[in-house]
């Protein structure tokens, strides 16, 4: 039953793939110049590369198997040249991707940990004093533009009180050497002798880009939370487990909030492409060297290979993590499974 | 367990605030200064490029020339060279090279060498020939050199032996050796070069360097930062910070937030609407230097109805410079009468200013044929340099000044790689640009102008070849008598007035913000930024 679920599954999303793959492919050819040197990304072409150029990307051919080799060379890993560096589109992107993760996973963290207390707080105490204050709160936070959220938050720590930094992951002073392209277990892994004061940098660096991008997320877990734990609270079963004697925090554990947590899965996965729209906004306030940033970068230089390489890896990440989320809510709710 | 994160977050929290209060960063750290940079550099070798943020962020910190120019009095002094002598024709200079002088060891390269004659040698034959290995790698533009003619000037560059080297030039050219002072004549290393070509790799020379300068390069994140470390066998003397980093913030709101915080030690240019704001702080400083440059509006004279002498001084008389030196330059500006700043020991003090006249402006404009005026375009650069701190709202104004003598004017822009490589092509009708001087020299503000072998190097924004004007110039390089020069070059000066291929706007202040822990670190008005001297107090 599962497996026949899982082929279905990714049988759905491989036509995503050729969907997005096409759009990246015919961008080559949309975007305004050579197609040669959209495809390649080389700024200088000689004339006698050109005939062997066109040979080797396909361009003499049919589109057809001018997408075919498209599809090839995607697989092998080679996405071009960038116009500005002249170096793989594809390095370039594993250079600055692992600090887009980094920022985005503590920011999802922050919002689990703040979001699903809150939100269950909230739905338990309702109508108390506090109930009210989370979900008046909430709304504000959610409806605040993350920009000038951000702004506020670096005029007050870092210009007017001086505590926190204002941009960058770590102090540009600390040399840490890149191994994993995640701050935190480099400096872990490195062999500098400052590790603790590197660490407590790069937290300080963290800790406002995290706030802002989580600030979003955290509203919606709370909301998310919130309204589903009213609906499970309402349901006969949990009154029943009540009459059958469980204290109040057992039924809210084992009855309510497993049953709560199910939709707020799937909101995950429904949120994480506003997610990793925030998350490049954040970055450029905070000159976050992360994918956000970069494509953003590439969109001004008219980065035409960096721009169709970072499309494909976002929007890819992007329905992966649609899937795996789906996937989880299937895995924990029997209903879905049948359906 | 909610409640034991929840718990084990507040003090996380409060450790990260209060820890900034409280610095614990070893001592390699605290001795590493931090300049906050407006850009990118395009390559890691001087000699191929001309913009000031690259000279700024390699020339004098990785590099040292043969000669050095004296900030304060523009005078030369010995730097690689100890000594040099000049024969009587004035065509053969030799120089008497420094022994002893280190080049970096680093991570990719291990000199087993001092300094010598081949080092010379290779750095100018690179750029004087065409045959040479490393001329064509990286494309063979040596802009300033080509903008100096030097192709032309200098016939051989020659090791008499590992301490002498002879230049042998076509003519007597009294320039030459400010030339030589700029920061585009950085000496490379030879050894590094034959050791990169066995390799196959010689592109790498231009992108990771090696120098004899004070610091080394350690690394380069693209848009990010470049990290330079202490050379600890310096010939000068080993430098007081152990690390160097230049921090790439474009952003100038961005740059002086950081300046605030302590992010930045030093920050270049600093916007001019902002100087009031950050001089009332106690922690930071402002510094400002008469700086060798020129704003200017150069019309492309090959373009009717530019083409046309009467036209150029109607719209030179249209336009009001006193409205644009408050509107962009804040007032810290000198009001530019010609190309050359008044602290130049050529400039034409005599020279009656260019007044704003738009009655005259409209009689040109009627006597040249055109009484109803016309359409033209006025490109303005994208990005802010000292010369112009903001030409796209000098171009406003000046829209406005042009439409009350019937021309109408758009105002245009590309991306600023882009844009020089049109200007270059010579698509525009007219432009807002400038241009730093890289040594003292009158010549360097006459020749990469106006002069006909700019313009065919694309260099020339009026693109403007007149065979008078060259002549100018050219006699004014044979001699090497001050007196005589100058007389050349006030006719000149006098000459550009006449024909007016542009219009000079300003000569603006450089300015920079630092914290006032650092010292040492002074704007150079020849050209690149120097941090040998800096140094941190805690």
């Amino acid at each position: 039953m599962m497996l026949h679920y899982f082929l279905r599954r990714c049988f759905l999303i491989s036509f995503v793939f050729v969907a997005l793959t096409v759009l990246a492919f015919s961008l080559s050819y949309l975007f305004p110049g050579d197609v040669l040197t959209n495809v390649s990304g080389l700024t200088e072409i000689r004339p006698e590369q050109r005939q062997t150029l066109i040979k080797y990307y396909a361009l003499d051919q049919s589109l057809l198997q001018q997408y075919i080799a498209y599809l090839n060379r995607i697989l092998d890993g080679e996405w071009g040249l960038s116009f500005s560096s002249q170096q793989p589109v594809l390095s370039e992107i594993i250079a600055v991707f692992p600090a887009t993760m980094e920022l985005a996973s503590y920011a999802l963290l922050l919002s689990f940990v703040l979001g699903i207390p809150l939100g269950l707080f909230a739905a338990v105490k309702a109508d108390s004093f506090f109930g009210r204050l989370i979900s008046g709160i909430t709304l504000i936070a959610y409806s605040i533009p993350i920009f000038w959220w951000a702004l506020l938050l670096i005029m007050l720590f870092s210009l007017t009180l001086g505590v926190l930094p204002t941009a960058g992951r770590i102090s540009v002073l600390f040399d840490i050497p890149t191994t994993t392209g995640f701050m935190l277990p480099d400096i872990w892994l490195s062999d500098i002798s400052y590790k603790s004061e590197a660490i407590i940098d790069a937290l300080r660096h963290l800790l406002l880009p995290a706030v802002v991008l989580a600030t979003f997320p955290t509203t919606v877990m709370i909301r998310f939370t919130r309204d589903s734990m009213l609906a499970v609270l309402e349901q006969s079963y949990i009154k029943t487990a009540r009459a059958k004697g469980l204290s109040r925090a057992q039924v809210l554990y084992h009855h309510g909030l497993r049953n709560a947590l199910l939709p707020v899965i799937r909101q995950i996965g429904l949120q994480f492409s506003t997610l990793i729209t925030l998350a490049m906004i954040t970055e450029v306030i905070f000159s976050w060297p992360g994918i956000g940033q970069w494509l953003l970068d590439s969109i001004y230089q008219r980065n035409y290979p960096a721009i169709q390489g970072g499309l494909l890896i976002v929007s890819c990440l992007v329905i992966v993590v649609n899937m795996l989320t789906e996937i989880l809510h299937t895995l924990f709710n029997p209903l879905a499974r049948k359906a | 367990m909610i409640k034991a994160l929840l718990s084990l977050m507040v003090p996380c929290g409060s450790v990260l605030i209060l820890s900034a209060c409280q610095p614990d960063i070893p001592e390699t750290i605290q001795q590493g200064m931090v300049y906050c940079a407006e850009g990118s550099p395009e390559s890691f070798n001087p000699q191929r490029v001309t913009s000031g943020t690259t000279i700024d962020a390699i020339s004098q910190q990785l590099y040292d020339r043969l000669l050095d120019i004296d900030p304060a009095t523009g005078e030369l002094l010995s730097a690689l060279a100890t000594d040099w002598r000049l024969s009587e024709d004035g065509k053969t200079y030799w120089f008497t090279l420094r022994p002893q002088v280190q080049f970096h060891h680093t991570g990719f390269f291990s000199p087993t060498r001092a300094f010598n004659a081949n080092d010379v040698t290779f750095t100018f034959n690179r750029i004087l020939q065409s045959d040479h290995p490393y001329h064509g790698v990286g494309g063979g533009n040596y802009p300033y050199f080509q903008s100096v003619d030097w192709g032309s000037l200098v016939q051989a560059v020659v090791a008499e032996n590992s301490n002498t080297v002879r230049f042998e030039l076509t003519r007597p050219d009294s320039s030459f050796l400010s030339n030589l002072a700029t920061d585009f004549a950085s000496i490379l290393s030879a050894e590094y070069a034959a050791a990169l070509l066995q390799q196959g790799t010689p592109e790498l020379l231009d992108q990771r360097p090696i120098g004899t300068g004070p610091f080394f390069f350690k690394e380069y994140k693209k848009d990010q930062f470049i990290r330079y470390y202490r050379h600890p066998e310096y010939w000068r003397g080993k430098t007081e910070l152990t690390q160097l980093v230049f921090d790439l913030v474009p952003d100038n709101a961005k740059r002086m937030a950081k300046l605030l915080t302590h992010e930045c030690d030093v920050v270049a240019y600093p916007r001019n609407a902002e100087l009031k704001l950050i001089t009332e702080r106690p922690d930071v400083e402002v510094q400002s230097q008469t700086s060798m440059n020129v704003g200017f509006w150069a019309f492309n004279t090959k373009k009717p109805p530019f083409d046309n002498v009467l036209v150029r001084k109607a719209l030179a008389y249209a336009i009001n410079k006193d409205a644009i030196l408050d509107a962009v330059y804040f007032g810290y500006a000198d009001k530019a009468k010609t190309l050359l700043p008044p602290t130049s020991w050529a400039f034409y003090h005599d020279l009656p200013e260019q007044q704003y006249d738009p009655v005259k402006a409209k009689e040109l404009l009627a006597q040249a044929g055109y009484p109803q005026g016309f359409r033209m375009d006025i490109w303005a650069m994208p990005v802010q340099r000292l010369y112009n701190p903001n030409a796209l709202k000098m171009a406003e104004l000046m829209q406005a000044d042009l439409a009350k003598i019937g021309v109408r004017a758009s105002v245009v822009s590309f991306e600023w790689n882009s844009f020089r490589r049109k200007l270059s092509e010579y698509e525009h009708d007219s432009v807002l640009i400038g241009w730093a001087a890289d040594n003292a020299d009158p010549d360097n503000f006459f020749r990469p102008l106006l002069s006909c072998s700019a313009a065919e190097s694309g260099s020339n924004r009026a693109n403007w070849c007149d065979p008078n004007f060259d002549n100018l110039i050219n006699q004014a390089l044979l001699t090497a008598d001050i007196k005589q020069r100058r007389s050349f070059y006030l006719t000149a000066q006098l000459y550009i007035d006449e024909q007016m291929p542009l219009v000079s706007i300003a000569h603006s202040k450089r300015f920079q913000a630092k914290s006032v822990k650092v010292t040492g670190v002074t704007i150079n008005p020849y050209g690149g930024i120097s941090m040998a001297a800096a140094r941190k107090s805690l």
